[in-house]
């Protein structure tokens, strides 16, 4: 025992060596990093915040209307007006700021990764290990080198969500792209694609029911982030959270927690409502035929069968 | 002879990652199992060589795994040929830079697929124009061109409806408009019917023949059933275990069966038994499509420029009415004037399924052609004696 002891591996100390290493020599990257993505968080916040609330729920309302129905529409007004009577509207909106924008980021570097992923074996192989790698290390882990790299705040807070949050949709969009029909592929390549069309016409549409349940999964997991990041300064309704637990006042806990649950099911069902395209006839898909003039297909496939059989 | 528009010369694909120890092992005359069992690599494809004239219906038939959708994928390089040379119009498509060979795809060649392969997430028109978007053609024209193909298979109504909104039949006439739509010379079908229900798959097989007997492509129809090769090839190939043992035409391939192999295709059964009255029926007789309003005058016409004794008068669903000729057209002209009193009262047809032993009499004592109809009242085409002399003649 004493002699394990005494082969002590200082793997905490070599990570501080990097660390300290990056620190030093890439200030002016981690900089430009910081400004990019303090401009991307910065500009969904003050933009959401800069709407009316009013205006704003109206939008969400319709939103919902349009892409899950008018049940859900019903429980996203009060639900807004819910988080509008508890004062938390500000947190509620710097919390989806925060989340679209990291998710936005995620997705802008997941994307390409999981073509790259999709296109070559050799990619995959490499790839796959460092995002089964991201997704088991705890998530308040990636706090630490984001504080320390990016000092306390939002920037950190989007960052530290954005790793956490980015392996769903390389993984899926990986998956989608891989999954779809031979045929379909060859059907592409047989009429003259070339790679780039076939990625573009055939793959990524292909693929987009996948890759739509990946943004999903990715946005949820930015959700989940957030709250956890407001301990290094994110803010918004992590940071109600987090005050509720700290002075132990459990009414203001709930009220944060309350407020995450509406953000997350609002976010899942709209998100999610954009991956069922070519599953039946969306109401987007109506609206283009009745606007086109055609008739609806039920009856035409009627006919036919009247005819074949 | 017809022009050659295809020439495939010795070759050979050999999946796995030492192709050059394959191929000497079938050079020892291994068989395909064996060198499975001693290297891993499997011969996809071996020693095939043939040729493909211009307008020809091309059919290669074969078992499960004999290497069929390998040789037809050979054809635009879908599956990389490991080794040999495949000739369109007298250029070596195995050499073809990657540019050279997406402008052979766009332009002579298109490919209709078992599982129709259709793009979900576009409209029927869309998918028709498929290629023509593809090759940078712009919407105007390509919808043009994809509402022509639409409408050749019947589906011109449905421009705007999604493929999961048809039946199978549908959906695999829209891939037959997508590859029309790019007017190719070659068309690859690799079991392009083999997904439809019965009824549906020879009725796209007449289809098929319709459009190939409007305009003459070079089709390449890859198939594992015999009476659909029968039907449609003008010549069948044989495979077995990527091998090509037996080319030749349907009565060739029935009659003088190259080996064990071929022959097991119609074991226990005499060839008579094999060729049903739809089999031999051929769409050589002048037809004569009646409309509401149209008169005797057109199908007198018809038949004087064609120069034919004889036609038959189908409706416009293609169904059969009944059969003229010159004489009573003449004869019903100067009676009331009406299509249905020059029919010959004494022509009966017959239904595609009967066997050829069964109308052999009827064929033999009639002074005409017999019509034969599918169980639809549909006209499949018609027996002449000397058709049915020719077929008797090879079957003995
Ligand atoms: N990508 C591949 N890698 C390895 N072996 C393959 C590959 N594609 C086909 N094969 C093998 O090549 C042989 C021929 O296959 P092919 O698909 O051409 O047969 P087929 O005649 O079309 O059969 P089916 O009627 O089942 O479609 C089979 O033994 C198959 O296992
Ligand atoms: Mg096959």
């Amino acid at each position: 025992m004493e002699t394990i002891k005494a082969l002590r591996i200082p793997i905490g100390d070599w990570v501080e060596a990097i660390v300290d290493f990056i620190l030093i020599n890439f200030q002016p990257l981690l900089d430009a990093i910081a400004a990019a993505i303090g401009f991307v968080s910065e500009s969904f916040e003050n933009t959401l915040l800069w709407i009316h609330p009013l205006i704003l729920t109206a939008l969400l309302v319709l939103l919902s209307l349009w892409r899950v129905g008018w049940r859900f529409a019903i429980f996203a007004a009060v639900s807004l007006f819910v988080i509008m009577g508890m004062n938390l509207w500000q947190e509620t909106v710097s919390t989806m700021a925060l989340v679209v924008a990291a998710s936005f980021v995620a997705l802008i570097l997941g994307f390409p990764v999981g073509i790259a992923m999709a296109k070559s074996d050799t990619v995959e192989a490499v790839v796959r290990p460092i995002l089964d790698f991201m997704q088991t290390m705890p998530p308040f882990v990636y706090l630490i080198p984001a504080a320390m790299f990016f000092g306390l705040g939002k920037v950190p807070g989007t960052i530290a969500t954005v790793i956490f949050a980015m392996p769903p949709s390389v993984r899926l969009t990986n998956l989608g792209i891989r999954q779809v029909s031979h045929e379909n592929v060859e059907a592409g390549l047989a009429f003259g694609c070339t790679d780039r069309q076939l990625l573009m016409k055939v793959q990524l549409p292909l693929a987009l029911p996948s890759i739509m349940a990946g943004v999903n999964q990715t946005i949820m997991l930015a959700l989940s982030m957030v709250v956890i990041a407001s301990m290094i300064g994110a803010g918004g309704l992590g940071n109600t959270v987090l005050t509720g637990i700290q002075r132990l006042n459990i009414g203001l806990g709930f009220e944060g927690g309350l407020g995450v649950v509406i953000v997350a099911i609002m976010l899942d069902r709209i998100t999610q409502s954009f991956g069922h395209i070519g599953q039946g006839e969306s109401l987007f898909r109506r609206l283009m035929r009745t606007l086109r003039g055609h008739p609806a297909a039920g009856e035409e496939k009627g006919e036919e069968h009247a005819r074949t059989t | 002879m017809a022009k050659t528009k295809l020439v495939v010369n010795e070759v050979y694909k050999i999946f796995g990652p030492r192709p050059q120890e394959a191929y000497d092992l079938i050079e020892q005359g291994k068989s395909k199992d064996e060198i499975f069992e001693e290297t891993g690599m499997t011969v996809g494809v071996q020693d095939a060589s043939f040729e493909v004239y211009e307008g020809e219906v091309f059919v290669v038939m074969g078992l499960s795994g004999s290497g069929k959708s390998t040789m037809v994928r050979m054809l635009n390089r879908l599956i990389e040929p490991t080794f040999g040379k495949i000739e369109i119009d007298g250029h070596d498509i195995v050499k073809m830079s990657k540019e050279e060979l997406i402008q052979l795809r766009r332009r002579e060649m298109a490919m209709v697929f078992q599982s129709f392969a259709l793009m979900p997430h576009q409209t029927v028109i869309d998918n028709a124009a498929f290629g023509l978007e593809v090759a940078g053609v712009d919407r105007e024209t390509r919808y043009e061109r994809a509402l022509k193909s639409l409408d050749a298979v019947g589906l011109k109504a449905n421009a705007h409806s999604y493929p999961d909104e048809l039946s199978g039949g549908m959906k695999q006439r829209v891939g037959l408009a997508r590859a029309l739509s790019n007017d190719p010379s070659i068309m690859l079908m690799d079991e392009a019917f083999s997904a439809l229900d019965p009824l549906i798959r020879t009725e796209m097989q007449d289809e098929l023949l319709r459009l190939q007997s409007e305009s003459q492509r070079t089709v390449i129809f890859i198939t594992h059933d015999l009476d659909e090769a029968m039907r449609i090839g003008d010549r069948i190939a044989v495979m077995e275990d990527g091998r090509i043992v037996q080319i030749g035409t349907p009565e060739e391939i029935v009659t003088k069966p190259a080996d064990e192999y071929v022959s097991s295709f119609f074991k226990g059964v005499d060839v008579t038994q094999v060729f049903t009255a739809g089999d031999i029926a051929r769409k050589q007789q002048l037809t004569v499509i009646e409309r509401p309003g149209s008169d005797l005058n057109s199908a007198i016409q018809a038949m004087r420029g064609k120069d034919r004794d004889v036609a038959i008068v189908l409706d416009k669903h293609q169904h059969y009415e009944g059969m003229v000729s010159a004489s009573s057209l003449a004869e019903a002209k100067n009676g009331d004037g009406k299509i249905q009193s020059a029919f010959l009262k004494d022509v009966e047809p017959v239904t595609g399924d009967m066997g050829l032993s069964d109308v052999l009499h009827q064929v033999a004592n009639s002074a005409y052609p017999i019509p034969v109809l599918d169980g639809n009242k549909k006209y499949i085409g018609a027996i002449s004696k000397t058709a049915l002399l020719q077929t008797l003649d090879r079957a003995s």
